[in-house]
């Protein structure tokens, strides 16, 4: 059966690069464009594995992640967080809250997908 | 109150008392003329009394405001 | 003629009263609600100063004199005006160094002096007795005329005696009153709340009764004032008071020196130091009494010589004694009613003065004359450690009952002498002889002790020998030829033209000469030596009290002393509770918990010798003081340098004052610039993280596409177009970032560079509608432009203005709907500054975006149909206009549309705009 994953973020450009990396990799996609329809998202489509842009309007991918965290019943969700801002401190913050991998921005899609492997269990 | 101001009208109004109640302004109203019928004299010196009594009220009790 | 038990019982249900509204307001202090703690009732007090001598005698004089008796009430009314400077600081000492009577001011201003003490006390006890048995007087001849009694009984020289005299149990009562309202307890600062409101009770009843009779005369028995005065008129015996000649000898210089000696008189009789001085609760209520006691003085001489005249026209001159008009005009008419009512205003008058003034001299008495004798004993002073306040009072008690019946002998055996008629200027002149002293204490700072005691000894002198005596020759105790040869026959010592000096009444001329040598001897002896230590010090406390504790220490002491000393001495005198309770005050005023504990300083041995100046006058208190402690005896250089330590310490204190402040103030500068730079710093973090954001998100982009195109050389065509087409767009989204940060830390830092042109705005904004017609046309957006007929030049970059321009339009192109939409450009000519607007029907900014659109990289709008940009257009326009002088702001904003709007200033005629 087909892994599913959802990819958040508001940048257009970075979304159909996502996409296309994931699908040919033979996954399920789905996209949000913020943080609260990420939520939604989540929630609705049991994803295996979110790629979860930290500035996003509306709600950050910071709280998007706390919230998942937060439900139980959610706990199969993996979490990769991606930003922009490459500082230590952001890195720390998305991984004590939860993420399971960190990617920063621009990143090798070499390694992001051999990540997204790894997480998926592949 | 601005004591220093206040304290100079007293003063003023001392002095000014004192030619006012005394030879020779005195003299110039010991005069016959009896106006409502009391001797001028006596009608100075008590109105001359009075404005005494107003001035320094009012100088004191502005201060005090 | 009144029942005599009507009479009688008349007056002693007043003296009840008096005694009711004293216990009313001895209670009323003792809770803490005072009666007396009020401008009004302190000015009623002070009316003290008319006493029966003014009641009945006033209109005496004026039957006589005409206005001659006007200057004792025109003296106080001038000295009252100077009464906020002089009296006010005569409060203060008194306060501050708790003085208690004229006698104890003195004694204290020179060095604390028993021989000076000792002497104010004998002269005031002689110049104010007979005032006292003219008192006594008045009541018993009062009492004669109510009830019609020409026995001899009240007459001195008839029969019977002195126990069934009525006016003995009146002096009897009147020491009863004194003795409860005047002695209740050793105070230290010797107030007496329920005598004063009983004396402010007597003032109200004198002006009320004197009023009334006087309202009697003038509207009931005659036809108004006018009337008597025109009646009098045409008597020429009596024409003669209505104009200056009626004064008789006393010509101008008579009544100048008769003004001088009541407003010397109105501070210094005992019982108006008491009263003004002593008995002042609040010092802000001299305030209200400097105007209003010469205001209660004009209303009770408003009807003297009315009644004068009334008097003189009904019973002639020569029939009935001038001085009992008040109570003969009723009398005569059969008023019954009000004979009584002015008879118990004789009395208050009578009783009021007397009570005050027996109080004022008992005090002097008991410390400055009996305490100096009896602390000198060795049995009382040292050795002896016990209780002595029931001693102390037992002395006021005993004073207060010597000097009233003083008071009554010498009415016994002066009867209708001259010598007790004329006693009230007499005693005025006698009182004078303070004021060298006491004035010169108070202002001028080389006064010494000896030049105080020949003053006062001088003057006291030459007043027995002008007035005293002569007063006795007139009334047949002294050979009368005294009066034409002076003694030893030497002519030109007669008592009333000394030295020849005639044509001066004998009040002035007394008055003359004895200030003269009291003056002159005061003036001269005090300039023979420096003032001592203990002299210049108390001059100093005296004359700079305004200064207190501004530069000027509390006191000058220097030496070493013991609390365990201190409090036992105080406690002697004034009782252990009482000076426990002062102590433990003291104690807890400086923050010490325990006065054993306290620092036996200057300070605390100066309040233990306050103390005890309140309760035994200061000479004694100093006395007591310095047997207790080891003290050095202080000249006047270890004066000075004490002085010279207390200003440098204040001066010291002030300077550290001012150095913390200006401290204080240097650390509120640099903790706010400190915030400042914080906050920069916070900002350019802000920033520096938010351009990596937005450097690094179309880098993303770049990498990925870049990098899917490479590993992936089977992508078909079209994903392989498309993605090369979001490279390009996003290396140039890449290349506007740049561009845009440089430009905005260019115009930020500074180092933009700006040209200064003429620009026609009209010009400008169809260039620029131009120069974008084609983006619109592509988006099927129609552009209107309103410019007015013709528009002022103004200065400025027109590039930079163009690129604001240009700004809006595009954001307004971005956000337009596409196909249907308006964006329209129009140009505002004002007085002073042009404003463009430039408005679109897009879907507005969301609420609460307004401000935050004007930060840098904060876009508006929706996120999915974000357009293209970097977030720092507007913050860049915004910086450009208001670098003109202009302002950029959103001023219209529904969700039918936006309008951005800035303004540019015209250049004021004459100058041009500066751009930095």
């Amino acid at each position: 059966m087909k892994k599913k994953i959802l990819i958040a973020d508001d940048e257009q450009n970075i979304v159909i690069s996502l996409e296309f990396l994931m699908k040919r990799e033979g996954y399920e996609v789905t996209i949000a464009n913020d943080g609260e329809e990420a939520v939604q998202r989540i929630r609705e489509t049991r994803p295996d594995l979110v790629l979860l842009d930290v500035m996003m309007p509306r709600k950050s991918g910071f709280d998007v992640c706390q919230e998942v965290r937060a439900d139980p019943s959610l706990a199969s969700v993996r979490i990769m967080m991606l930003t922009a801002k490459g500082r230590d401190t952001e890195v720390s913050k998305g991984l004590a809250l939860g993420a399971d991998a960190y990617m920063t921005k621009p990143f090798s899609t070499k390694e992001l997908v051999e990540k997204v492997r790894t997480l998926l269990g592949g | 109150m601005r004591k220093g101001l206040a304290g100079q009208r007293l003063v003023a109004v001392f002095i000014a008392g004192m030619l006012l109640l005394n030879f020779p302004l005195l003299s110039l109203f010991d005069r016959p003329e009896q106006p409502f019928g009391i001797p001028l004299l006596h009608i100075y010196l008590f109105a001359v009394w009075f404005g005494l009594v107003l001035v320094i009220a009012w100088i004191v009790e502005r201060g005090a405001r | 003629m009144l029942p005599s038990w009507l009479v009688v019982g008349a007056s002693f249900a007043y003296l009840m009263v008096l005694f009711a509204v004293a216990y009313h307001g001895d209670r009323r202090a003792d809770q803490g609600r005072s009666v007396i703690d009020n401008p009004w009732t302190y000015t009623l007090s002070l009316g003290v100063y008319c006493t029966a001598w003014t009641y009945f005698g006033s209109v005496g004089r004026a039957a006589s004199s005409g206005i001659g008796f006007l200057p004792v009430y025109l003296g106080p009314t001038l000295g009252f005006a100077l009464a906020w400077l002089v009296l006010l600081k005569m409060i203060r000492i008194a306060r501050s160094y708790r003085i208690t009577s004229i006698a104890d001011f003195i004694a204290s201003r020179y060095g604390k002096s028993h021989v000076l003490g000792g002497l104010v006390t004998v002269i005031a006890v002689v110049g104010t007795v007979p005032y006292i048995a003219l008192q006594l007087k008045a009541v018993a001849s009062g009492y004669t005329l109510l009830v019609g009694d020409h026995d001899p009984a009240l007459h001195p020289s008839g029969l019977p005696g002195w126990w069934s005299d009525g006016t003995l149990y009146v002096a009897l009562t009147l020491a009863a009153f004194t003795i409860l309202f005047g002695t209740r307890h050793l105070d230290t600062t010797e107030r007496h709340e329920g005598m004063v409101a009983a004396i402010a009770f007597e003032s109200v009843v004198k002006l009320l009764a004197f009023l009334a009779v006087g309202l009697y005369v003038s509207y009931v028995v005659y036809d108004g004032v006018g009337d008597l005065y025109s009646r009098a008129a045409q008597h020429p015996e009596f024409s003669g008071l209505l104009g200056l000649e009626g004064m008789q000898r006393m010509g101008y210089g008579g009544w100048f020196a008769h003004i001088l000696l009541a407003m010397l008189s109105v501070i210094f009789l005992p019982r108006q130091f008491q009263i003004a001085v002593v008995e002042n609760v609040n010092e802000a209520h001299l305030r209200r009494a400097t105007w209003a006691f010469p205001a209660y003085l004009l209303a009770i001489n408003l009807f003297v010589i009315p009644i004068a005249l009334g008097g003189l026209l009904h019973f002639g001159r020569g029939e009935v004694d001038p001085d009992t008009f008040v109570l003969s005009l009723p009398l005569e008419h059969g008023d019954m009613a009000l004979a009584l009512l002015v008879f118990v205003g004789g009395l208050s008058a009578a009783t009021g003065m007397v009570i005050v003034e027996v109080i004022a001299l008992s005090t002097m008495v008991c410390n400055d004359l009996v305490m100096p004798i009896l602390l000198r004993s060795r049995r009382l002073a040292l050795g002896a450690r016990r209780d002595l306040t029931g001693l102390l009072l037992g002395i006021r008690r005993g004073a207060i009952i010597v000097v009233l019946l003083l008071g009554y002998v010498y009415f016994r055996l002066a009867g209708e002498a001259y010598a007790l008629v004329s006693i009230g200027l007499i005693s005025f002149a006698a009182v004078a002889q303070f004021a060298p002293a006491m004035l010169g204490g108070m202002y001028w700072r080389g006064g010494t002790r000896e030049g105080a005691l020949v003053g006062l000894l001088a003057g006291f002198a030459v007043w027995i020998y002008t007035l005293l005596l002569p007063s006795f020759a007139k009334s047949g105790w002294l050979d009368p030829s005294f009066l034409e040869q002076g003694v030893f026959g030497a002519g030109w010592l007669q008592p009333e033209a000394l030295f020849g000096l005639e044509g001066l009444d004998n009040i002035s001329h007394a008055l003359f000469w004895s200030l003269l040598a009291n003056i002159g001897g005061y003036v001269f002896v005090s300039l023979r030596r420096a003032p001592s230590g203990a002299e210049a010090s108390q001059g100093m406390l005296f004359v700079d009290v305004h200064r207190r504790g501004d530069g000027l220490p509390t006191s000058f002491w220097r030496g070493s002393a013991e609390v365990r000393d201190l409090m036992p001495l105080v406690a002697r005198f004034l009782g252990q509770r009482r000076s426990e309770e002062a102590f433990a005050d003291y104690a807890r005023a400086h923050g010490v918990a325990d006065a054993l504990h306290l620092r036996a300083d200057a300070e605390l041995v100066h309040f233990a010798e306050s103390l005890l100046a309140g309760a035994i006058g200061s000479a004694s208190a100093r006395v007591m003081v310095s047997s207790v402690v080891q003290e050095e005896v202080l000249g006047l250089g270890e004066v000075m340098d004490i002085l010279d330590e207390a200003t440098q310490v204040r001066a010291y204190s002030r300077k550290l004052e001012e150095k913390s402040r200006a401290l204080e103030a240097a650390t509120a500068e640099l903790r706010a610039a400190n915030e400042r730079l914080q906050e920069l710093d916070r900002l350019k973090d802000d920033f520096m993280s938010s351009v990596t954001h937005e450097l690094r998100t179309p880098l993303t982009s770049i990498r990925a596409f870049s990098e899917m195109l490479l590993d992936d050389p089977d992508i078909d065509v079209a994903d392989r177009q498309r993605f090369l087409g979001i490279v390009v767009s996003e290396t140039e989204r890449l290349t506007r970032l740049v561009n845009q940060v440089l430009d905005m830390a260019k115009i930020e830092s500074g180092q933009a560079e700006w040209h200064t042109d003429d620009i026609d705005m009209r010009e400008l904004l169809q260039h620029a509608v131009d120069s974008t017609g084609q983006v619109f046309r592509d988006r099927g957006v129609d552009v209107e432009l309103v410019l007015p007929q013709a528009a002022p030049v103004l200065q400025g970059d027109r590039d930079r203005l163009l690129q604001v321009v240009l700004n809006l339009l595009s954001n307004a192109a971005k956000f337009v709907p596409r196909g249907a939409g308006r964006v329209c450009v129009a140009l505002l000519d004002g007085p002073q500054e042009v404003r463009v607007d430039v408005s679109d029907n897009g879907p507005g900014i969301p609420a609460g975006m307004e401000e935050v659109i004007f930060q840098k990289f904060r876009q508006g709008g929706d996120e999915r149909s974000r357009p293209q940009g970097t977030g720092l257009g507007l913050p860049i326009s915004r910086q450009i206009v208001e670098r003109h002088g202009g302002r950029l702001w959103l001023s219209a904003n529904s969700a039918a549309g936006a309008t951005f709007s800035f303004t540019l200033p015209l250049p004021a005629a004459g100058s041009t705009v500066e751009l930095e």
